[in-house]
């Protein structure tokens, strides 16, 4: 078994996925000729044709409201946007009708809305973080894989599932995470997060490339005598409270970790979760490791001074187990 | 401003030379009649629930723009796809809409197609062919763009059609979405129902154009201008654009001149149109009377029969109401269901 890339898993899955469902059709700019700014869909263009996978014009309110149009049909589009930054772009679309579209109108959205967000050295718009905005947005779905794993196993939840599913790429993992593949139709449930380190001290609840950093913390934190249980959230929305409370209850102690910003950032939602549902099994109080409320910088030592880094996980936990 | 019967209206390319309406029968055309009756007759039932603290919300009206949503969607087949603006109630009731929906919708109850959760006209059925628009004005032109574009890519025998109002011609969404389609060659209509106003900005103040369908050809797609209170004149390029559409030609923008008289919602005063305005509008470019008058004279329908017509539309407007006013209002219960297909535990 060879492993393949965080990318090629992700191509994998929509490539098995198009095979599979004749009503499985890509929409967005610059995927088909160009086969994507990162190549996520190349080679796919030449494979299924011109009418299923459908360079656009540079418009993503088109690109997401006409997605939903072709959804409501009962097609199953995966749009790619350029850098998921500019997903704000389509934050109408997506917040106001997308999200609604069932609960007001009984309309269904089977799509996906998927892109690069985070990333290193790409300064303020390509990499930001843009995740927090649509958690907060009842009606949407949120996923934001660490794994090539899983990668390509929620990318087939996503096409698969009757809502829409925002699947949000680290540009980072791309190329730098391989994983091998399971073997046969290898789906990733959506909202089920995964323990991806055992331990017992403490949980880092984490999710996207931040999960690497987190992983090396805990390693680190090992050869100190502190155990770190690591849990990769995989679905941001809906969250899996059970597996919070669940690694809450087993280490009493936790810490959020990601690379979004501090104000407004999920980590606050997640502590508020653990305080609602297991404040009586805590032994300090849930602290978090997040990027500074600042524009992401392009040049590296500013960027790695606004990114939560590997010591600052370190330092953290260091705090709550000295608690 | 000019009052917009006055305003020059663009010679449309004419194929074969004879208009589309000429092949609609009496019985048709009693039938576009009707239509336009019923949405009259339909609003005032709603002024007056209104006024008795019945209706839930604004209730906006199209006094006066009957002719425009009757006439347009006269031109659809009932596989067609359409998507109408809060002021398109006519075009809402040919393509299938009940009066007694739209009453449950207006009043709020739970047997309304929304449930209680949307307000007015934005409710959709997809078997009958209406998608119900939102909020934000123009959105519903991307979203009608990818629906036509699955029929497109499925070689589905089946359009749309949107209507947009002179507001959202100002929008990205508008843009972006009219755009989308004339590239992708979708089988859509765009309707820009140029009523003067969007709320109290004059159209004068929404666009340097010198019309709005003169937006068409930045699009590269065919731009057709009418009369909006003629509903044969409307019908007629609605009928060519969906013929078009039908034919694998793409998208087209028409724009239907026509006049808002009873402002933006209840609530707007209407301070700001000049005095005299929607005076002239009422007693000279009336959709229903005009049309009354054409049946009456060139079609030689007796004011019986128009009179009969009449009067099934009050019965039948009778009876809604009494059904809307009994239905229950909704559950409380109802409130937190329904957000995702596959409700998350």
């Amino acid at each position: 078994m060879t492993a393949i890339s965080y990318l090629e898993a992700i191509r994998e899955a929509i490539d098995e996925e198009m095979a599979r469902d004749p009503d499985v059709f890509l929409l967005g700019a610059d995927i088909g000729a160009a086969g994507g700014a990162f190549k996520v869909t190349d080679g796919l263009l030449a494979r299924y044709g011109a009418s299923r996978v459908i360079d656009t014009p540079l418009s993503e309110i088109a690109i997401v409201g006409a997605a939903a149009g072709a959804a409501h049909m009962g097609m199953r589009p995966v749009v790619e946007l350029p850098a998921l930054g500019s997903i704000a772009n389509a934050s109408d679309m997506l917040a106001n009708y997308v999200a609604t579209a069932r609960y007001r109108a009984g309309l269904s959205c089977p799509m996906v809305v998927r892109g690069h967000a985070g990333g290193y050295g790409g300064g303020p718009f390509h990499v930001r973080s843009a995740e927090a905005g649509f958690v907060h947005v009842p009606g949407l779905k949120v996923v934001y894989p660490a794994t090539a794993e899983d990668a390509k196993g929620l990318m087939k939840a996503a096409i698969r599932d009757d809502d829409c599913v925002l699947f949000f790429e680290h540009a980072d993992l791309y190329g730098r995470i391989k994983g091998v593949m399971p073997a046969g139709d290898h789906v990733v449930p959506i909202g089920k997060a995964r323990v991806a380190r055992e331990g017992t001290d403490v949980s880092i609840i984490t999710y996207a490339a931040a999960l690497w950093k987190v992983v090396d913390a805990a390693r680190e934190l090992a050869l100190l005598g502190i155990s770190a249980e690591v849990l990769d959230l995989r679905t941001l929305a809906p969250l899996d409270d059970d597996a919070i409370e669940a690694t809450v209850r087993k280490t009493h102690r936790a810490l959020v970790v990601h690379e979004d910003t501090r104000t407004g950032g999920l980590a606050g939602e997640i502590t508020a979760r653990i305080n609602e549902r297991c404040f009586e099994w805590l032994d300090a109080p849930v602290l978090r490791v997040t990027a500074h409320d600042v524009p992401l910088p392009f040049a590296r030592s500013l960027e790695d001074r606004v990114l939560p880094q590997t010591p600052d996980i370190v330092l953290a936990v260091k705090r709550l187990v000295s608690y | 401003m000019p009052p917009r019967d006055k305003a020059p209206v663009r010679a449309v390319a004419r194929r074969g030379g004879v208009a589309p309406s000429a092949g609609l029968s009496r019985e048709q055309k009693l039938e576009l009649y009707y239509w336009m009756r019923l949405t009259r007759s339909l609003e005032e039932r709603l002024v007056a629930l209104s006024g008795e603290e019945k209706v839930v919300g604004e209730l906006f009206r199209s006094l006066g723009q009957e002719a425009d949503a009757v006439g347009s969607c006269f031109a659809l087949e009932r596989r067609d796809v359409m998507s109408p603006l809060a002021r398109n109630l006519g075009a809402m009731l040919v393509k299938g809409a009940t009066p007694v929906e739209v009453l449950r919708q207006y009043l709020g109850r739970a047997d309304a197609p929304s449930r209680g959760r949307e307000r007015n006209l934005r409710f959709g059925d997809l078997a009958r062919g209406f998608i119900g628009q939102l909020s934000p004005l123009g959105d519903m032109v991307p979203v009608m763009a990818g629906g036509t574009l699955s029929f497109r890519l499925r070689g589905e025998d089946r359009v749309g059609l949107v209507f947009v109002g002179d507001g959202a011609t100002s929008t990205g969404a508008f843009h972006e979405g009219i755009n989308f389609a004339a590239v992708n060659k979708c089988p859509l209509v765009v309707v820009v129902e140029n009523n003067g106003y969007a709320y109290s900005t004059p159209t004068s103040r929404q666009s340097l154009a010198r019309q709005l369908v003169d937006k068409a050809a930045g699009y590269g797609v065919p731009g057709e201008q009418a009369d909006g209170n003629d509903v044969l004149a409307v019908y007629d390029v609605a009928r060519r654009a969906v013929d078009r559409a039908r034919a694998g030609e793409g998208v087209t923008l028409i724009e239907l001149l026509t006049y808002r008289r009873a402002g933006h919602a209840g609530h707007d005063d209407q301070s700001y149109v000049p005095s005299g305005e929607i005076d002239t509008w009422a007693s000279e470019n009336d959709p229903l009377d005009r049309f009354a008058r054409v049946l009456s004279g060139r079609e030689k329908v007796p004011a019986a029969e128009l009179g009969a017509i009449d009067q099934r539309v009050q019965a039948e407007v009778e009876q809604a109401t009494a059904l809307a006013e009994a239905s229950p209002l909704p559950d409380a219960s109802d409130a937190l269901s329904g957000i995702y297909a596959d409700p998350p535990g």
